[in-house]
């Protein structure tokens, strides 16, 4: 299968919003090589008339009552990690420019 | 030492049962097994199989326990007793960090559900355990702290991804601790540091408030120094949560009660991993272990699962599939490390991840967004999947057959610190022996098998989804068979 380029990576970084240092490029690339070139083998394998799991317990539909349940946390310690707060809401820089 | 000896001047502990009888009925103190735990994790500090302890929380917990048993409230079946949890769960009174840079700071504004039952029995959360970062890793030397060092050599790897909490329990720096199993991260650090780990059936435990690595995969579990300890702990933290929506309602039965026996139980030998690939010292442990397994009545037969050979490269697929979606939370917007000085969004957000994550987290990241990504989804992702329900039909097709199947737990003894450093698939590889169970569903643990020149030697044992009471059963005769 495809063979990956340093566009490939850089673009990969890029939909994972990872800015890569210039150096790291050319060794993610053959690192992923050989990753790719390892799992490969699943091309090998038969698996005519068998459906993809996702789930191995059978569980489907898991719901519950669409209530609110009161937990006892305070808005304060739920904004206490957030790196910049104002009037209570996290504040994060202009997403439309 | 038989638990009745054991005194808190003793090196070690009793049993977890032994140390909650005894601080219930106010023949120890909480306070001082505290001290115990704190003091022994300061002498063994050179292992660094833990990131921080939980002095303050842990002390006024254990006091509050002592002035309940006192005032002749009831306490729990952990009553008073220390543990350590591995660094991803959310436990209060320290930072929770998965040994990443992204979380350096981070206080859990609420506690994982494990830990929340564990203390509603008594226990107390004494320190957290060393990792690989985000659970990525089979030797805790990718963790962003520093690695962790094997209990019986410290040139050498204690396993991973919960290394610190499997070295934890074999320096004895508490009765027991926590781990979480992707594709092997509690059962191949017990093998390589010699203690018990037990993977339960996908689903037994919540893992709400533990830092998420592959949902479809990820187990919650203990490691301890016996099946008994590991049953207990297990028993208190299984059953349902609406917290998380994949747990399982538990079984009826209790956990706890592990009398009975191996004769003519038929425990099916796994071929695919007992040829090619496993280290003739590891082997021939094994070999023994089966002997003696036999020679107490237990059947022993070959059993073949022909595609167990691709379960790792599945695991390579999903495992960074699923940890590309479940890393993405990770922004810098919200908690966590923010890169301060960006000028836009999208480059807070760049270089964020960029300085906080690891080169391992970065790597699966971007594996497991090429193999989502719409052009190469069917032959990676969706192939994956379908051979994962080959894997499935084959456990089951087994199980129709023995009662437990049987392998190593790893490959090799533990290697060398340093040893593997830099070569991804050499570190993926760690993980072929355990992999499968994760893909499965089904419980699987770890037991201490022998050891090989001077380092220790586990062995795997697995049994059906929900079969966690017959499974645990057995190992605890395969663990007095072999002591």
């Amino acid at each position: 299968m495809a063979q990956l380029s340093r566009d490939d990576v850089l673009k990969l970084a890029h939909l994972g919003r990872i800015e890569l240092e210039e150096d790291e490029v050319d060794k993610f690339a053959a690192e992923f090589d050989a990753i790719l070139k390892y799992v490969e083998q699943l091309q090998t394998v038969d698996i005519d008339g068998l459906e993809p799991t996702s789930q191995v317990t059978g569980l489907m539909n898991v719901t519950r009552a669409d209530e609110v349940i009161d937990y006892g946390y305070q808005a304060k310690d739920l904004l206490r990690n957030v790196p910049q707060v104002e009037n209570d809401q996290i504040k994060v820089k202009r997403m439309i420019v | 030492m038989a638990d009745d000896e054991w005194t808190i001047e003793s090196e070690g502990w009793p049993s977890v049962a032994e140390l909650a009888k005894r601080v219930r009925r106010g023949q120890l103190k909480s306070v001082d097994l505290v001290e115990k735990s704190l003091r022994t994790i300061a002498d063994k500090q050179e292992y660094h199989a833990v990131l921080a302890t939980l002095e303050t929380r842990a002390h006024a917990r254990a006091t509050e326990i002592d002035q309940r048993i006192a005032a002749g409230e009831t306490v729990g079946r952990l009553a008073g007793v220390p543990f350590i949890a591995k660094d991803n769960f959310l436990v209060f009174g320290s930072e929770t960090t998965a040994a990443s840079n992204i979380l350096k700071g981070f206080e859990a504004p609420y506690q994982a559900t494990a830990i929340e039952k564990l203390e509603a029995e008594g226990a107390i959360c004494v320190a957290k355990a060393n990792l690989d970062a985000f659970a990525h890793g089979t030797s805790t030397e990718n963790s962003d702290f520093g690695a962790t060092k094997n209990p019986h050599d410290m040139e050498r790897i204690p396993g991973g991804s919960s290394g610190g909490s499997a070295a934890a329990v074999v320096l004895q720096l508490a009765p027991f601790a926590l781990g979480s199993d992707t594709g092997g991260s509690i059962r191949q650090p017990a093998s390589m540091s010699g203690c018990v780990g037990f993977k339960p059936t996908y689903g037994s435990v919540s893992r709400s408030g533990v830092v998420a690595m592959a949902s479809s995969l990820d187990a919650i579990g203990p490691l301890a120094t016996s099946v008994e300890d590991a049953a207990l702990v297990f028993d208190v933290m299984a059953g349902r949560d609406p917290l998380d929506s994949t747990t399982i309602e538990r079984a009826a039965e209790d956990f706890t009660r592990l009398e009975g026996s191996l004769i003519g139980k038929r425990i099916g030998v796994i071929q695919e991993y007992m040829g090619e690939g496993l280290q003739p010292n590891v082997k021939e442990v094994l070999d023994k272990a089966l002997d003696k397994l036999k020679a107490a009545g237990a059947i022993i037969e070959p059993v073949s699962l022909p595609s167990l050979p691709m379960a790792l490269a599945v695991y390579y697929i999903l495992c960074p599939a699923e940890v590309s979606s479940n890393l993405s939370r990770y922004d810098g917007q919200r908690y966590g490390f923010s890169y301060g000085d960006a000028s836009d969004l999208q480059e807070s957000f760049a270089k964020t991840r960029d300085i906080g994550f690891g080169k391992e987290a970065k790597r699966r990241i971007m594996i497991g967004t090429y193999v989502l990504s719409s052009g190469y989804y069917d032959a990676y992702y969706k192939r994956a999947q379908t051979v994962r329900t080959k894997i499935i039909n084959e456990y089951n097709a087994a199980f129709k057959h023995v009662d437990f199947l049987f392998g190593p737990t790893a490959p090799s003894t533990a290697f060398k610190l340093g040893e593997k450093v830099g070569d991804p698939m050499q570190l993926y590889l760690e993980d072929i022996m355990t992999v499968a169970v994760n893909m499965a569903g089904v419980p699987a643990i770890s037991v201490p098998a022998g050891m090989s020149e001077g380092l220790p030697v586990g062995l795997q044992l697995m049994a059906p989804q929900r079969h966690d009471a017959a499974l645990l059963i057995a190992a605890k005769q395969v663990e007095g068979i072999l002591a």
